[in-house]
């Protein structure tokens, strides 16, 4: 179990991570999710004792980082692929790792054949490709066979490919009952990934809570009604306290909330209305995630912009509070 | 010894250490033989003149000692040592023993090396290690090598960029304690402080000197003079370790 309260963590002016409080489950495939920027792999390095907080701490099975005792057996983390020494071959990489923690060799074998890089484990590390340098990382991060695991964007730059190896192995770790934490901005892969989300936005918590309930509240489930006698069936759904609009794009189709296409049917039924369309929209993870994110994002370029206020007019709209952008 | 391990595993599975190792030992050797067959019968080589050439092994192992810090910041591999263990102090303080091991074990080489060398090419009565100035001024050239590359390690540890560090090192052992003496009054009693200047002073003290070379009062002798080179190495390093103890890895 990680926990981490009121971190807070300065480089210079910038503040990088804002009293962020949040708990990891064992057991389970938490994501951290947040857009660039937001302070995700400050927060890692943190829950490793790499930087030190301003403010707040961070435990893990309720000891500080930099109190465990051989921690490559406790936890095991991929921060960055690309922390190794070009010329030193993936072998030797992970053997002074494995012998800093009294850490068998074999093992050092046995989780490069896990990783698939037996064949190349004697190559230099500067070689590698990145997905092959992800690979490392995860082999060195699974040497003292840990139940707590930190990943830092673990897919970024990847091929499918790799990103569905990935996702797999993950999904495999967690099934053996370990702790998961993986970083990413993309929704969509936390949606397929993470069974937990801890969502950041500059440095500061946004929410923390299930992967579905996250979903379910950032997107609006709505259905499109298209019918030629709109007006009749408007005052009878609005009768029944369900949200109803206008479809900006369609004169002849209302957008309800708040309804499933049965409930609609049966009272179109019901009034004799006839109906041309009923369809259930599923609003779009990632417009939902940056309307959630927008005022919170570090970098804004014009075509982001551009993006959240296309979001903003069209029809999946989310709660009031949600709805800033960083205008 | 863990830890130690750790750092020996570090060091040779790359390729710089044993390049720089070679290099240091080519230079003092080769200088070495380079003099001794200077043509000409009156002149009379000593055992400190078979060492002459030992700053420029020296120089070149201090080169390896930065590195061995320097690059585990430029390609960040120090976070996934301090990772690995967080006890900071412990991690670089084994690396300095590792690398001052080395660098001793290359500079007793470099230096039986250069004077068995320089005594093949031109033998003679002043050749022999029969004094204890002799022994000193051969087998404490390890032990110059030790603490010199203790002060690169703690530079490196201080300035965490390889040509930075490399930089600093080479200006300041090779020009800065030279330099001072152009200082007019002070520049002379200042020079005689100067940590390089007083480990050479532990090899030469007392050393049977060639005609042309001047004799130059020194205010320590020879172990004195040691152990305030190795006291200085030990500042530095002190200071360096509770910078990287603050610092963010």
């Amino acid at each position: 179990m990680i926990e981490a309260v009121g971190l807070t963590k300065r480089y210079g002016r910038t503040l990088a991570v804002n009293n962020l409080s949040f708990t990891v489950q064992p057991g389970r495939v938490t994501g951290f999710l947040g857009p660039n920027g937001a302070g995700k792999s400050t927060t890692m390095r943190l829950i490793l004792g790499l930087d030190q907080p301003n403010a707040g701490h961070v435990l893990i099975d309720g000891q500080p980082y930099r109190r465990l005792h051989r921690p490559l057996h406790t936890v095991g983390a991929l921060l960055d692929a690309k922390w190794v020494h070009p010329n030193r071959s993936a072998r030797a990489h992970l053997l002074w790792q494995a012998r800093s923690n009294n850490i068998p060799y074999r093992r050092v074998d046995e989780v490069l054949e896990l990783v698939g890089l037996s064949k190349v484990a004697n190559r230099r590390a500067g070689g590698f490709s990145l997905g092959m340098s992800q690979r490392l990382g995860i082999a060195g991060a699974l040497l003292g066979d840990p139940q707590v695991l930190l990943f830092d964007e673990p897919v970024n730059g990847l091929d499918p490919e790799g990103i569905h190896w990935i996702r797999n192995f993950m999904h495999g770790l967690a099934a053996e009952g370990r702790t998961v934490f993986v970083s990413s901005h993309l929704l969509s892969e936390m949606a397929v990934t993470a069974q937990d989300l801890v969502v950041i936005g500059r440095g500061r918590l946004l929410t923390q809570g299930t992967t579905a309930e996250f979903i379910q509240q950032a997107t609006e489930n709505t259905v499109k009604v298209r019918s030629p006698q709109l007006p009749k069936l408007r005052e009878a759904l609005a009768g029944k306290n369900f949200t109803v609009r206008a479809d900006d794009a369609d004169d002849a189709a209302l957008i309800v909330g708040g309804a499933s296409t049965e409930q609609i049917g049966e009272l179109a039924g019901a009034l004799g209305v006839v109906l041309h369309e009923l369809s259930p929209q599923t609003g779009s993870l990632e417009t939902a995630f940056m309307r959630m994110t927008g005022d919170s994002v570090e970098y804004h370029t014009a075509a982001a912009q551009a993006i959240e206020t296309v979001a903003a007019t069209n029809d999946l709209a989310a709660p009031n509070d949600l709805t800033a952008t960083g205008k | 010894m863990t830890l130690l391990a750790v750092e020996r595993i570090k060091l040779f599975t790359t390729r710089s250490p044993w390049w720089c190792i070679v290099l240091a030992l080519g230079l003092t050797i080769g200088f070495a033989a380079m003099i001794s067959a200077v043509p000409g019968h009156d002149f009379q080589m000593t055992v400190n003149d078979s060492q002459s050439g030992y700053q420029f092994g020296m120089v070149v192992i201090m080169v390896m000692a930065a590195l061995a810090v320097t690059t585990e910041y430029r390609f960040s591999t120090i976070r996934t040592s301090f990772q690995a263990v967080p006890n900071r102090t412990a991690v670089l303080l084994a690396k300095t023993a590792v690398v001052g091991l080395v660098a001793g074990v290359v500079g007793e080489a470099s230096a039986f090396g250069a004077w068995a060398i320089a005594r093949a090419i031109r033998p003679g009565p002043l050749m022999n290690l029969d004094t204890a100035q002799a022994w000193r001024n051969v087998a404490g050239i390890g032990l110059v090598y030790l603490v010199a590359a203790v002060i690169a390690v703690a530079v490196g540890i201080l300035i965490r960029q390889s040509a930075g560090a490399i930089a600093i090192l080479l200006v300041y052992a090779l020009l800065v304690e030279n330099l001072v003496q152009i200082i007019p009054k002070v520049g002379r009693t200042i020079h005689n402080w100067m940590p390089f200047t007083v480990g050479d002073h532990f090899l030469n003290a007392g050393a049977p000197l060639a005609a042309d070379r001047a004799v130059s009062p020194m205010p320590l002798g020879a172990w004195p003079s040691l152990a305030y080179f190795a006291g200085i190495a030990a500042v530095l390093l002190v200071a360096s370790l509770v910078v990287a103890n603050r610092r963010d890895a």
